[in-house]
């Protein structure tokens, strides 16, 4: 089967945010994903690219990077940057959980990759980085020939 | 994100239309609540979400934020026709409970 790969780099800039996932969306195309898919997928990435913005470079510019392969019909994705760390992993995936409430911040962001994703771990070291793993396996549409 | 407003028969409709992400939700949060700081004698608030293609869960902080808004003032708050991915992610985070869809 087919193996591809995508490598994207830009500054943590919010408005960076909606051309990550899109362009991650173009990528997995040739996976034939449905609507569904493709749009669980940009909901993840979106998630995981804000956190860098907002929380691993908060008040300052640094390089997010996202990574995606395509093995089989299987979408797998990273993002890491090279931010401030989560403490406590435990806790920042936990729902509902935020550092930053008077922001109207949502604390949904992990449980939305977890969820809508088939495969997410989290790895962080405190004045590091973080580095978010996902993966999302794509069903071949059934095709009802007559 | 675009935001739109219009008054019928004491309800305040409320369109968002776009993209809901960290970036466009700033613009919104300004444009929603001076709508609904001009319009603080209305019987209820419809946030209609048909034409907002793509939310993540900024929009779930974002509802929340204008549902205080709006209880502030004693005004209850709706949410109408969100999309299936949107509708998802309302769905998981519970806010439902909060904001009911308007019939």
């Amino acid at each position: 089967m087919t193996k591809n790969y995508l490598k994207l780099q830009f500054y943590s800039l919010p408005q960076n945010q909606a051309f990550a996932r899109d362009a991650v969306a173009a990528f997995c195309l040739e996976l034939n994903p449905s609507l569904s898919d493709i749009s669980d997928v940009k909901t993840a990435v979106s998630e995981a690219v804000t956190n860098c913005t907002v929380h691993a470079y908060r008040g300052e510019v640094g390089i997010v990077t996202v990574e995606c392969e395509i093995e089989d019909a299987t979408l797998h994705i990273r993002v890491s940057d090279t931010g401030k760390g989560i403490a406590d992993i435990d806790q920042a995936v936990q729902p509902f959980y935020t550092t930053l409430p008077s922001d109207e911040r949502s604390g949904m962001g992990f449980t939305i990759m977890q969820t809508f994703m088939d495969g997410f771990s989290v790895n962080s070291v405190s004045g590091e980085g973080t580095v978010v793993s996902m993966s999302k396996k794509f069903e071949a549409e059934v095709m009802e020939n007559a | 994100m675009n935001v739109t407003g219009y008054l019928r028969e004491k309800i305040l409709y409320i369109n968002l239309s776009g993209e809901m992400d960290e970036y466009s939700a700033q613009s919104a949060r300004v444009k929603c609540d001076k709508l609904i700081e001009e319009n603080a004698s209305v019987r209820k608030i419809i946030i209609n979400l048909s034409e907002v293609a793509f939310m993540d869960s900024t929009g779930i902080g974002f509802l929340i934020g204008r549902y205080k808004k709006a209880a502030r003032i004693s005004v209850p708050l709706y949410i109408e026709k969100p999309n299936f991915s949107a509708d998802k992610i309302l769905n998981l985070s519970g806010i439902y409970s909060l904001i009911p869809k308007a019939e």
